[in-house]
């Protein structure tokens, strides 16, 4: 009974240390998500512009023929980044966004195009080296505060790749937008080349003016397009940074309140065992004197 | 007179946004003055250059550093996208003074330094945006 006792109370004390860990992660994150939120609208007015600018270029110019905006004929490779996060402790957060990774590579595989991913995260890197898969690319942290300098380097490379001949003829991004804080869903965007809508709808807000460009339109285009593929990624790392401090507020928030019902059902047995040893130990007082009295009268 | 409504942003974050009777930015072409009504464009803006956004009425200039990107005019509102930009009262002297005498000490070295190149280059334009002399 003493060894049970004890035993409870040793497992009392782990689960409140562990409770206090999984407690200050979830203070932590959730002080972080308020931050990671005001970069990601910090961001928005830069996205919008280069969209438009974008759209304009590419309305605003008959023929359009860049090497980024031409889908290949015969797509070889396409290239998918993926946007883990460096720590773990965010529940499903990795594991949702590798299993739809999986999901479009089977996509792409079944179109007869070799998927190469380029991963961003610990957590994506170790799970495709365990795993023994090649990458083109890896890059690791900066997953909850990535930075504009960050996301240049992952878009060089990117392109780097798409403009080589035998390299990668298509860029996917798949990632975890923050749709709320507790809604983030995962989603799969194709970044280049870029997808042009015909359409003989004439646009919301009026037709597009016609640009003067400066130099040329071409020379335009051949800076621009980086740029804008730059701030897309950028846009995914920040709402990836959001997501995972609101997927690791949730994972914790969970472990805690398990942590402490945990503790309560233990203080509970262990109270049971304490009443159990201490009624044992009076009863055997109690017979102990009986006996003791018994053999007494017996003697007389 | 209508006025231009101008906003700068980078991408980590808006830096200004009002309203403006002149904008002066260099592109890649040579400077280029925009005033109200002007034609749409879109310019690529030079690595380093300096952006001179006239207030009117009174208002001190706004001058900023900026570190490549775009320019585009529609309809009186005139955008820069910098990848990197500061405002000529947020910089350093100091900092940058210090950045460009590095540059240029690299680019002694060495003369072919594309980087150090870069680094005065892009000095010159901060203390210039501060109104020091570079």
């Amino acid at each position: 009974m003493g060894a049970q006792l004890r035993l409870l109370r040793r497992r009392i004390k782990s689960v409140r240390s562990t409770a206090k860990i999984t407690r200050a992660q979830e203070l932590i994150a959730s002080s972080r998500i308020v931050k990671a939120q005001a970069r990601m609208a910090a961001a928005v007015p830069y996205e919008r512009e280069i969209t438009r600018a974008v759209s304009a270029v590419v309305s605003g110019t008959t023929s359009v023929s860049h090497p980024l905006t031409v889908a290949k004929e015969n797509p070889a490779k396409a290239g998918v980044l993926i946007v883990t996060s460096d720590r773990g402790f965010a529940g499903g957060f990795n594991a949702n966004l590798l299993r739809e990774a999986e999901a479009l590579a089977g996509l792409l595989r079944d179109r007869g195009v070799m998927p190469v991913p380029f991963v961003a995260g610990r957590k994506g890197i170790a799970w495709h080296s365990f795993r023994g898969r090649p990458m083109g690319a890896s890059w690791s942290g900066f997953s909850d505060n990535p930075t504009y300098a960050h996301a240049k380097e992952i878009a060089d490379t990117l392109i780097e790749a798409f403009k080589d001949e035998n390299g990668i003829d298509e860029i996917h991004i798949v990632s975890t937008s923050f749709v709320s804080m507790l809604t983030q869903a995962v989603v799969v965007k194709r970044v280049l080349p870029l997808e042009i809508e015909v359409t003989t709808e004439a646009p919301a807000a009026g037709p597009l003016p016609y640009f003067e460009f400066e130099p040329t339109a071409d020379g335009v285009l051949d800076t621009l397009l980086p740029r804008y593929v730059e701030s897309r990624i950028f846009n995914a790392l920040l709402q990836s940074a959001a997501s995972e401090h609101a997927a690791r507020r949730r994972a914790m928030k969970s472990a805690t309140d398990n942590a402490n019902e945990l503790i309560r059902v233990f203080t509970q047995q262990m109270n049971q065992a304490r009443q159990a040893e201490i009624t044992q130990e009076i009863s055997e007082i109690v017979g102990g004197a009986n006996a003791l009295a018994d053999a007494a009268a017996g003697k007389e | 007179m209508a006025k231009l409504q101008v906003g700068v942003v980078s991408p980590e974050r808006e830096i200004w946004s009002g309203e403006a009777d002149m904008v002066v930015a260099k592109t890649v072409d040579g400077e280029i003055g925009i005033m109200p009504r002007h034609a749409p464009v879109l310019g690529v803006l030079v690595e380093g250059g300096v952006l001179r956004v006239k207030r009117g009425d009174g208002g001190a200039d706004l001058v900023a550093a900026v570190h490549g990107g775009f320019i585009s005019v529609a309809d009186n509102q005139v955008s820069v996208l910098a990848e990197a930009a500061e405002l000529g009262s947020e910089v350093d002297v100091a900092a940058a003074r210090d950045a460009l005498e590095r540059a240029q000490a690299s680019i002694e070295a060495d003369a072919d330094d594309a980087e150090a190149a870069l680094a005065a280059k892009r000095a010159r334009a901060r203390l210039r945006a501060a109104g020091e002399d570079a």
